[in-house]
C-alpha cells in the first residue's frame, strides 16, 4: 500500500541525527517489546511480511508520531487482536480474562539461542527458470497494491539493470494472502535491479549516483 | 521514570514531556508482559535470553572480525564477496535478519551504503540492532536520493568523482559493507584492524578509522 512507510525520496524530515554513543535500548520497555515481538513471531501465528503489514498499515499520522519500537508493540497488538489472542479489554487492563488460544509453539528460554541462530530463510526451491538474466534491462512495474508490497514507490515505472539473481524467494505479496497458518509460500525469482540517479530522480540528481532495490519478478517487465 | 511534572508554563519550552511518554510506555509494556505471561504465550525466562543475546553476543564487534580477516587474508576477502553468508558463518554468525547476506566493497571508485527504506532492514548476526537514526525518517527518505547529504550530515566528505552505490534492502537479503583498509596499518593483526572498523562503515555512512583513532580494545564504535 502506498502510505507513509514507503519513505524513499521524501523530502522535508531534515537532516539524519546519529546520536553519539546511543545506548541499545532508551527505556527498558524497548527491550521487552523487541524480545516481546521477537517471541511472539516464533509463535507461527503470522509472518514476517504479516507483521510488516500491520506495522505499516497503522494510520499515517500514528505512524510517523511513533518511535520505532511503538510501531512493534502496536503492531503486535494488531496481530494478537486480529487472531483472538488477546482482546482490546485484556489489553488494557494487562489480565487474561479469556482462555488462552492454543499455540502449537512456545519459544522456550532454551530454545532461544537455537531460534535465532537459524532464522527464517526465505529461499524456496521452483521449476520455473528465471525470466531475466545478468545485465537484463528491466522496468518496475507501475503498481499499486493496497496490500502489502516490497516495491517501493520511487522505483516503480523506471528502467533499471539486473545486477545479481539470489535465486527464488518467499513472495512478500503473497505471503500475506492468509492471514494464519497455513501461508502461501510460493516463490519467485528475486533479482537486485540497479537504477542509475538520474532515471529516478530527474537531470538535476547526482550523476555520480546508483540506487539498487531488491525485486521480485511480479515486480518487473522487459525494457529495451 | 522521571518525577511528576508539576511546574507550571508560562511560555514555551525547549523539551517536550518525554518523562510522562516513557512513563505510559512502560506501563503498557509491562501490562502487555504480564498478559502474555499469564496466557502462556511468552516465558519471560525466554525474553530474558534475547534481551541479553542483542546486548553482549551480538552486535557490531561480530561484522568488524569479519572485515578485519577480509583485510588480512586475501582467501577470506574473495569467499566473503563471492558467497557472504557462508563466509559468515565461519564465524558462527548466523540466523535472524543475516539469513541471506551479500558484501560489498568500498574501492577508490565507488562508495556503498545500505538502507531500508520501507521499514529497518538490518544485518542483525554480524552488526545487532540498527541505531535510531537507520530506522528513522530522514535516514530512509534521503539515503536513496541524496546520500552524499547523508554522509555530510555524518561529517563524512568523500573525494570527487566516487560514485555512490546505495542499496536498498527491500527482500531478505542483508547487506554488510567492506570499508576501505585504512593506509598505514600493513603491520596490525587482525584483532588491532578490527578495532578500526565501525558499525557505520559497515552501514557506509563513516569510513574505518585511521591507526591511532580507535581505543585499544576491539570494538566497533559509532
Amino acid at each position: 500500500m502506498n502510505s507513509v512507510h514507503d519513505m524513499g525520496g521524501m523530502q522535508g524530515f531534515g537532516p539524519v541525527q546519529p546520536e553519539t554513543d546511543e545506548p541499545l535500548f532508551h527505556a527498558q520497555w524497548e527491550a521487552r517489546a523487541l524480545a516481546m515481538t521477537v517471541a511472539m513471531g516464533a509463535c507461527g501465528q503470522w509472518n514476517i511480511d504479516l507483521s510488516r503489514s500491520a506495522r505499516e498499515s497503522l494510520p499515517p499520522a500514528v505512524y510517523l508520531s511513533s518511535s520505532y519500537y511503538e510501531i512493534w508493540l502496536r503492531g503486535l497488538e494488531q496481530l494478537m487482536l486480529e487472531r483472538g489472542l488477546v482482546s482490546a479489554d485484556e489489553l488494557r487492563s494487562g489480565h487474561s480474562r479469556q482462555t488462552p488460544a492454543p499455540l502449537a509453539r512456545v519459544l522456550a528460554a532454551d530454545a532461544v539461542d537455537a531460534a535465532l541462530a537459524t532464522g527464517s530463510p526465505t529461499t524456496r526451491p521452483s521449476g520455473t527458470p528465471a525470466r531475466f538474466a545478468l545485465g537484463d534491462r528491466v522496468r518496475a512495474r507501475n503498481l499499486h497494491p493496497p496490500g502489502h508490497t516490497r516495491l517501493p514507490r520511487y522505483v516503480r515505472g523506471h528502467t533499471g539493470t539486473v545486477q545479481s539473481v539470489h535465486g527464488t524467494h518467499i513472495f512478500p505479496d503473497r505471503h500475506v494472502s492468509h492471514p494464519v497458518p497455513p501461508f502461501d509460500q510460493t516463490p519467485e525469482w528475486l533479482y537486485t535491479v540497479v537504477f542509475d540517479g538520474a532515471e529516478l530522480w530527474g537531470p538535476d540528481a547526482d550523476p555520480a549516483l546508483q540506487v539498487s532495490v531488491d525485486a521480485w519478478e511480479p515486480y518487473l517487465e522487459a525494457a529495451s | 521514570m522521571s518525577a511528576p511534572h508539576t511546574h507550571a508554563h508560562p511560555v514555551a519550552h525547549g523539551h517536550d514531556h518525554e518523562g510522562s511518554t516513557l512513563g505510559e510506555m512502560d506501563v503498557r509494556v509491562r501490562a502487555l508482559e504480564t498478559l502474555l505471561t499469564q496466557k502462556g504465550y511468552v516465558d519471560p525466562a525466554a525474553l530474558d535470553r534475547i534481551i541479553e543475546t542483542y546486548e553482549t553476543k551480538i552486535g557490531p564487534h561480530n561484522g568488524a572480525r569479519v572485515v578485519a580477516r577480509a583485510w588480512t587474508f586475501p582467501d577470506f576477502h574473495a569467499w566473503l564477496l563471492k558467497d557472504a553468508t557462508a563466509a559468515i558463518a565461519s564465524f558462527g554468525f548466523t540466523g535472524r535478519q543475516g539469513e541471506h547476506m551479500v558484501a560489498v566493497e568500498n574501492t577508490p571508485a565507488v562508495h556503498n551504503m545500505v538502507v531500508c527504506t520501507l521499514c529497518s532492514c538490518y544485518p542483525w548476526p554480524v552488526l545487532g540492532l540498527p541505531p535510531v537514526w537507520y530506522k528513522s525518517a530522514p535516514y530512509r527518505a534521503k539515503a536513496v536520493m541524496d546520500p552524499r547529504g547523508v554522509l555530510a550530515d555524518f561529517g563524512v566528505t568523500l573525494p570527487e568523482g566516487t560514485t555512490v552505490r546505495v542499496w536498498d534492502s527491500t527482500a531478505e537479503v542483508r547487506y554488510l559493507v567492506l570499508p576501505m583498509r585504512p593506509q598505514g596499518t600493513s603491520e596490525m593483526s587482525e584483532d588491532q584492524l578490527a578495532s578500526l572498523v565501525t558499525r557505520d562503515s559497515m552501514i557506509g555512512t563513516g569510513l574505518a578509522l585511521p591507526p591511532g583513532a580507535a581505543p585499544a580494545s576491539v570494538g566497533a564504535k559509532a
